[in-house]
């Protein structure tokens, strides 16, 4: 009888052991390919990388170059895009979480706006496509910045209301105690509360467009040459680092390479960045 | 000095103003005047939520609307027929469907279990301080471009995946009875198999944060009842932590499937681009999301571009029907939590 229940807690504490091990090894799965990929990139984008970047424009194949155009592109479209969604996106959420609060609309709307959240975005950049791309007959600029932007949209939303729903209540009824109208509780005294938490948002939502290629494949395309022409197709550097990447020539992937430490080295510091803030400045 | 207006009239009322008016007004004239803007301001968030909604129905009628004449062309036979041919104009959306649905079942299959040690390791096994920059490094994961994974997986994965690998898969797996013909083929590390393995590692950050996060919300009463009776950590998670929170895991594992139905860059590079429906993962495939990417530009033909479209909304559906079920489990945990405390 004691060596039976000798041999079960021997059985119970390995198999322990062996679990707990297997999680450790999960959790270094999970790092090894975050360092791989870092590795890699650092690697393969630092010998590319060279002033030339930033001042020399897509190269036609087999010539030396740089992603100037497309660096330009990607930056105007991706503003764009925040400036379109930010309004729209803390307004939305500010009626969920002050106004609709639990009612149908809100439920409703915060239901769809979490799928949204996760939606394909090749979906949205068809959608793009279909209603302006389609309709005025060439690709531009703005396709771009509209299809960023509904991407962009969801995240702000989500965040904002989030917070938002964080302030105690005490500190609205104390501003409205004072008398003032309901407006004016909200953009000054919630919002103001939770501004960190809502430009985390916004930071958020930009690192998240910034790093899109699908969107844009069927909206901005891309453009060989400078141009700051919204009207026209636009060169971004999701879209060259997929056609260069693919492309058989060595200029080309280099510029691939360059350009994908830039994205990723971008997206990444504005991921942290959000944190960083949103910690420091978050209510407790 | 300024002060002294506003302090006069605090202190002694100007004579036009009606003693009266110090009293509480009757809500009518007075919130009126003022109300204007109230109600302005909420309709205007009121618009931009709706906003949202409307985005959804739009998505949905112009994908609906530009699939009508493929749907019209082929009818249902669309979804099951495997031909895709741009010259003869015949078109069939099997192939995709199988491939999306074969590399989000790879992906979900390795993605499960490692998402599961990673949150059993962040919220039972990680010393405090490691937690949050792990719990970040994890998170960060998810931040890396999609675009990244495919450049990375096409170059630098790839072919060291057909040097070790896959000849491993085939000298065990590949033995195997039944089982045995989906590890067969000439290993170029380019296939459903790469696809749905680096699917996998762009997933597990999902998975992962959703189970760290439930498995926080379990009371702490209840596993240290467990460990109070001798549970061994294993046993707390397996007995206890993953019970309770079964929803929740099960909410989290489905928005991971609705990220990876939709993951379009990192498959077009290492999926191998080929309408073909094939037993051996080794072989290449083609998911809906890379046949887009691949092809829509170059699409000319009005059937063509409208069968594209079509696959476009078998996307947009099933992934709906995958991230609605999602919500929809991790608000009845929410809900259930709400009433427990």
């Amino acid at each position: 009888m004691a060596s039976g229940n000798q041999n079960l807690y021997r059985r119970r504490v390995w198999l322990n052991r062996w679990n707990l091990a297997m999680s450790l090894l999960t959790m270094a799965f999970g790092m090894v390919f975050l360092i791989w990929i870092l590795i890699t990139l650092f690697a393969r984008g630092f010998e590319a990388l060279s002033p030339m970047l930033f001042t020399q424009m897509t190269p036609p194949p087999g010539s030396e170059g740089g992603l100037s155009n497309a660096i330009f592109g990607s930056l105007l479209m991706v503003v764009v895009s925040t400036l379109i969604s930010t309004p729209i996106g803390i307004l939305a959420g500010i009626y969920l979480a002050e106004y609709g609060k639990n009612g149908i609309v809100a439920s409703l709307t915060r239901f769809i706006n979490d799928i949204l959240l996760s939606a394909p975005s090749i979906v949205i950049g068809l959608f793009i496509y279909t209603v302006i791309v389609a309709q005025v007959g060439h690709f531009s600029g703005w396709a771009g910045s509209f299809a960023l932007a509904l991407l962009a949209i969801p995240v702000v939303v989500r965040t904002t209301e989030n917070m938002l729903r964080l302030v105690p209540n005490s500190l609205r009824e104390a501003a409205i105690a004072l008398g003032s109208p309901m407006w004016k509780v909200i953009l000054m005294v919630t919002l103001k509360a939770v501004r960190a938490g809502v430009i985390t948002g916004v930071l958020l939502a930009v690192a998240r467009v910034s790093g899109e290629t699908a969107p844009l494949l069927f909206t901005a395309l891309n453009n060989q040459f400078w141009s700051t022409d919204m009207n026209a197709p636009m060169a971004n550097l999701p879209v060259v680092i997929f056609q260069f990447a693919a492309s058989p020539f060595v200029e080309w992937q280099h510029l691939a390479w360059a350009g994908a430490l830039l994205i990723t080295l971008a997206v990444l510091a504005l991921n942290i960045m959000a944190r960083v803030l949103f910690r420091q400045a978050a209510p407790k | 000095m300024p002060t002294t207006a506003s302090d006069a009239t605090i202190l002694t009322p100007p004579d036009s103003v009606p003693i009266a008016r110090l009293q509480p007004s009757p809500p009518g004239r007075h919130f009126a005047s003022v109300g204007w803007q109230d109600v302005l301001f909420e309709k205007t968030t009121l618009f931009f939520a709706l906003f949202v909604l409307a985005m959804l129905v739009a998505i949905i009628a112009s994908l609906v609307h530009g699939s009508i004449p493929a749907l019209e062309e082929f009818g249902p036979k669309f979804f099951v027929t495997n031909v895709w041919n741009p010259v003869t104009h015949q078109f069939g959306a099997l192939a995709p469907i199988y491939g999306t649905l074969v590399t989000s079942a790879i992906a979900l299959l390795i993605g499960i279990p490692v998402s599961f040690g990673i949150a059993l390791f962040l919220t039972e096994m990680c010393p405090p301080v490691l937690k949050r920059p792990l719990g970040t490094a994890v998170e960060l994961l998810a931040a890396v471009p999609s675009i990244i994974y495919g450049m990375w997986g096409l170059f630098v994965f790839a072919p060291i995946f057909a040097d070790t690998v896959q000849p491993a898969l085939q000298n065990t797996l590949g033995r195997v009875w039944l089982i045995g013909a989906m590890f067969q083929g000439a290993s170029n590390g380019i296939g459903m198999l790469a696809a749905g393995f680096i699917l996998s590692v762009m997933v597990i950050p999902f998975i992962a944060s959703v189970m760290r996060d439930v498995f926080e919300i379990v009371p702490p009463v209840l596993k240290e009842s467990a460990y109070g009776i001798g549970c061994t950590t294993w046993e707390v998670v397996w007995n206890i932590v993953l019970p309770y929170t079964k929803v929740g895991v099960i909410g989290g594992i489905m928005l991971g499937l609705g990220r990876a139905l939709g993951e379009t860059m990192a498959v077009t590079f290492v999926i191998g681009n080929a309408y073909r429906i094939s037993a051996s993962l080794f072989a290449p495939g083609n998911s809906i999301a890379s046949a887009l990417a691949n092809e829509f530009n170059e699409a000319s033909n009005p059937i063509h571009l409208s069968s594209l479209i079509t696959l476009g909304l078998i996307l947009f559906m099933l992934t709906f029907i995958v991230l609605a079920c999602s919500r929809l489990l991790l608000a009845q945990l929410a809900k259930g939590e709400g009433q427990e405390t």
